[in-house]
C-alpha cells in the first residue's frame, strides 16, 4: 500500500508536466499533443492525389532521467502522426531511445539518437548521421531517430567521437494519396542498395569539434551508404525505385563569429559508384539587435549552395547552384514569437521554393505555429511536380 | 571534496583581513579609486567560489499584471587567470516549449562574451553574436548586459556618496559605474553597496540619454556555509513601461564537481 502510494504520488507530479526524484536522480515527463491543418491554393496536379485540406494529429514528447552526478542520461521520445488523407504519413517513430553515460573525458551513447553537425541555414550538406524525416517536412528539417553506438572523447585540443550505425534508415516518402511528392509514386519496397547486407550493412562516422577563439570548426568522415537515394522509373514506369548508394564522403564545417556576424562554411567531398563530387554552403548572417531599443532582432541570411554532380545522374534533392536569402525576426517578448522568412532559388532554372514561418506561445501551455510554402516555376525539375501544392498549415500544440 | 576544504580556507583568509580598517583607509582615495576599491572589494569577497550551481524562477509581469514564469538551472564555473571572465551554462526547464533549450556563455572583459545556444529539437548547437547588450534577455526586464557575468574591469568608476537607506537602515556606498565595453543600452549605473557586507543593494540604470529608467533591486542575501553572499531575490524594475521581471534563486551550492570540460560547446547535446 505505502509502495502503490509513492508510485501514484511520483506519477501525478511527474504527469503534471512535472519533475520528480527517483531512483537517484531526476526524472522529467513532457508529454504534448499537436493538431495540424495543412490548407493546399490549388487542385493537386497528379491523380490520385487528396483535395485540399489536410488533418493531422501527432503525440509526442519526452522522458528523460538523470542521475544525480549528471553522468547518465536516458532519454526517450516516442512520435506519432496520425494522418486524415495521406496513408504514408501516419507513422510512428522513435526519435530517440537512447542510454548515455560520462565517465572524466570519455562518454558513451547507445540507442537511437539524431546528431546534428552543421552551421548553415539553409541546407547542411555535412549532416549526414540521420535519415530527413521528408514526410513530416520535405525541406530536410526533421529526422528519423537513428541506431547508434557513440564514444565520444573531450580533450585539449578539441572533441573526438566515434559512431558506429548498425542500422540503416531508409527515406519515405509521401504516399500515392499524398500531396507534395514527385509525379510518380515511390515504391519505398522497390528500394535496392549497393553495399551488401543492405539496411545491415552498417556505417561508420568519425567526427572532431573545436573552438578557436572566434571560429567553430567542425570536421568529419563517414563510410556508408548514402542518405540521399536516387530515384528510377521501374521497368513498368509507373513508379519510381529508391536506389541507395554506397558513400565515402569527408567534409568540413566553419563558422566565424564577429559581433553581429555570422560567416558560414560547410563542404563535403564525396565519392559514390558514378560520381565524385563536392558539396557546399557557404553564406553568411547579419543580425540587427534590439531595433529602436524595441527589443526586437532582425537577422539577414544569405547563403549560397552549389553541388558539383551532374543533374541527370543525382538524387532528388538537388542544390546545384542555387541561392538562399531569409530573415529571422525575434520580438523577445513574453511569448517568444519568432518569424523565419526565406526563399531558395536555382539561378539557373529560376525555381523557388519560398517559405514563412511563424510562431508564439499562447499562456503557458500552447503553442500556435503557422507555415506558408510557395513553390514557383515549372521548369525546374525540383520544384516541378510541387507547382500547385502551395500551401498554409497552422499548427497547434498543448504541452501537458 | 577537496574543493570545498580550499574554498572554505580561502574564504577564512578573506575574512581575515580587518575589514572596518579597510572601509576607512578609502576614505581619503579620489572618487575613481575610491569607487574603483569598492567594487574590488565588493568582486574579492565572492573569490574562491570555484564553482556554483541554482535554480530560479524568473516571473515576468507586465504592467496590466499578467505573468509569465520560467524555470531555470545556472552553473556557473569562475575565472581563471585575469584575462577572462566567468563560464556560464544556463538551461530552460520552462515554459514547456522551451524546455531543454540551453545557453553557454564564456564571459570576457571588455570583448563580446563567446556564446552557444542549444536548441534541443534539432540538437543543434549554433554559435551565437553576443554583441546584442541592450536587448531584453527571454523577453524579460533583464537586458542580457546585465546578466553577463560583473567583470570589474567591464566599467569605469566613481564614487558618489554614502547614504543611509531610508528604509533599511543600511549604509550604502553610492558608486557610479560607466560600461567601457561597446554596445551598451546604459549611459551609466548607480551601484548601492553595503558598506558592510560589501554586496550590492540596489542598481540604477541610465538609458544612453540619461534618464533613469530600470532599477534593480537585490534582496533577501544569505551567507553560504562557505562564506559566499547570494541575493536570493533579484527584482527589475521598468520605470517607464511599469513592467517588472522578479529572480527568485533556491538553494546556491557552490563547490560541486564542474570543470572546463562541462562548460565547452560540445557538452550541449549531452546535456
Amino acid at each position: 500500500m505505502h509502495r502503490f502510494v509513492h508510485l501514484t504520488t511520483v506519477l501525478a507530479a511527474v504527469l503534471s508536466h512535472g519533475t520528480a526524484a527517483l531512483a537517484g536522480g531526476t526524472f522529467r515527463i513532457s508529454p504534448e499533443v499537436a493538431f495540424e491543418g495543412r490548407f493546399f491554393g490549388e487542385d493537386p496536379l497528379f491523380e490520385g492525389q487528396f483535395d485540399r485540406v489536410q488533418g493531422g494529429l501527432i503525440l509526442s514528447g519526452d522522458l528523460r532521467w538523470t542521475n544525480d552526478d549528471r553522468n547518465v542520461r536516458v532519454l526517450i521520445e516516442p512520435y506519432l502522426r496520425l494522418d486524415s488523407q495521406d496513408d504514408a504519413r501516419t507513422y510512428f517513430d522513435l526519435r530517440e531511445g537512447s542510454v548515455f553515460y560520462r565517465a572524466g573525458d570519455w562518454d558513451f551513447l547507445a540507442g537511437v539518437s539524431q546528431v546534428f553537425w552543421g552551421v548553415a541555414e539553409s541546407r547542411n550538406v555535412v549532416d549526414i548521421i540521420n535519415q530527413f524525416d521528408t514526410v513530416e517536412d520535405f525541406d530536410e528539417g526533421e529526422k528519423l531517430g537513428q541506431p547508434m553506438l557513440r564514444v565520444g572523447r573531450a580533450t585539449d585540443y578539441g572533441t573526438f567521437e566515434a559512431y558506429y550505425l548498425p542500422f540503416f534508415r531508409e527515406r519515405e516518402f509521401a504516399g500515392v494519396n499524398g500531396r507534395l511528392r514527385t509525379a510518380l509514386p515511390v515504391d519505398e519496397d522497390a528500394a535496392t542498395f549497393e553495399r551488401e547486407g543492405e539496411v545491415f550493412a552498417g556505417d561508420f562516422a568519425l567526427r572532431y569539434s573545436n573552438r578557436f577563439d572566434a571560429f567553430d570548426l567542425g570536421l568529419h568522415a563517414f563510410y556508408g551508404t548514402s542518405r540521399n537515394p536516387v530515384l528510377t522509373p521501374d521497368a513498368a514506369g509507373t513508379e519510381l525505385a529508391p536506389f541507395y548508394p554506397r558513400l565515402v564522403q569527408g567534409g568540413v564545417d566553419l563558422q566565424y563569429t564577429s559581433g553581429p556576424w555570422l560567416l558560414k562554411l560547410e563542404a563535403v567531398g564525396a565519392d559514390t559508384a558514378n560520381d565524385t563530387f563536392a558539396s557546399t554552403v557557404a553564406g553568411f548572417e547579419y543580425t540587427f539587435f534590439d531595433i529602436r531599443r524595441s527589443g526586437v532582432d532582425v537577422g539577414l541570411i544569405g547563403e549560397y549552395l552549389h553541388d558539383s554532380r551532374d543533374q541527370a545522374r543525382a538524387p532528388v534533392t538537388l542544390f546545384e547552384n542555387d541561392m538562399f536569402v531569409g530573415t529571422r525576426i525575434a520580438l523577445n517578448d513574453t511569448q517568444d514569437t519568432e518569424i523565419l522568412a526565406g526563399a531558395i532559388v536555382d539561378t539557373e532554372t529560376s525555381g523557388t521554393v519560398a517559405s514563412v514561418e511563424a510562431q508564439t506561445r499562447l499562456g503557458d501551455r500552447f503553442l500556435l505555429e503557422a507555415e506558408a510554402r510557395l513553390f514557383i516555376g515549372s521548369d525546374d525539375p525540383l520544384v516541378e511536380p510541387f507547382q500547385d501544392d502551395d500551401h498554409l498549415l497552422l499548427r497547434l500544440t498543448y504541452f501537458f | 571534496m577537496i574543493s570545498r576544504v580550499v574554498t572554505a580556507l580561502s574564504m577564512a583568509s578573506a575574512l581575515a583581513l580587518p575589514l572596518g580598517a579597510f572601509a576607512e583607509d578609502l576614505a581619503g582615495l579620489p572618487p575613481e579609486e575610491r569607487g574603483y576599491r569598492i567594487m574590488e572589494r565588493s568582486d574579492l569577497s565572492d573569490a574562491g567560489f570555484g564553482s556554483s550551481t541554482v535554480d530560479l524562477t524568473m516571473t515576468l509581469t507586465d504592467g496590466s499584471g499578467r505573468s509569465t514564469v520560467r524555470n531555470m538551472q545556472i552553473d556557473t564555473l569562475e575565472k581563471r587567470g585575469n584575462g577572462n571572465g566567468d563560464k556560464s551554462l544556463t538551461r530552460f526547464f520552462s515554459p514547456p516549449d522551451v524546455e531543454g533549450t540551453a545557453l553557454l556563455s564564456h564571459a570576457r572583459i571588455l570583448d563580446p562574451d563567446d556564446q552557444w545556444l542549444y536548441l534541443p529539437g534539432l540538437r543543434r548547437v549554433k554559435r551565437i553574436s553576443s554583441s546584442n547588450k541592450s536587448g531584453p534577455f527571454v523577453g524579460s526586464e533583464f537586458a542580457f548586459e546585465d546578466l553577463t557575468a560583473n567583470e570589474l574591469g567591464k566599467y569605469a568608476y566613481r564614487y558618489l556618496e554614502t547614504v543611509q537607506d531610508a528604509a533599511t537602515g543600511l549604509e550604502l556606498d553610492v558608486v557610479e559605474c560607466k560600461p567601457l565595453y561597446e554596445r551598451s543600452g546604459y549611459s551609466k549605473l548607480h551601484c548601492y553597496v553595503d558598506a558592510e557586507i560589501h554586496q550590492s543593494r540596489r542598481v540604477e540604470f541610465f538609458d544612453r540619454g540619461g534618464r533613469l529608467f530600470k532599477t534593480l533591486e537585490l534582496l533577501d542575501y544569505r551567507q553560504s556555509t562557505d562564506g559566499f553572499w547570494r541575493a536570493h531575490e533579484q527584482v527589475m524594475t521598468n520605470h517607464l513601461t511599469g513592467k517588472a521581471t522578479t529572480l527568485r534563486f533556491g538553494e546556491f551550492e557552490f563547490g560541486i564537481s564542474l570543470n572546463q570540460r562541462d562548460f565547452e560547446p560540445s557538452i550541449l547535446d549531452r546535456l
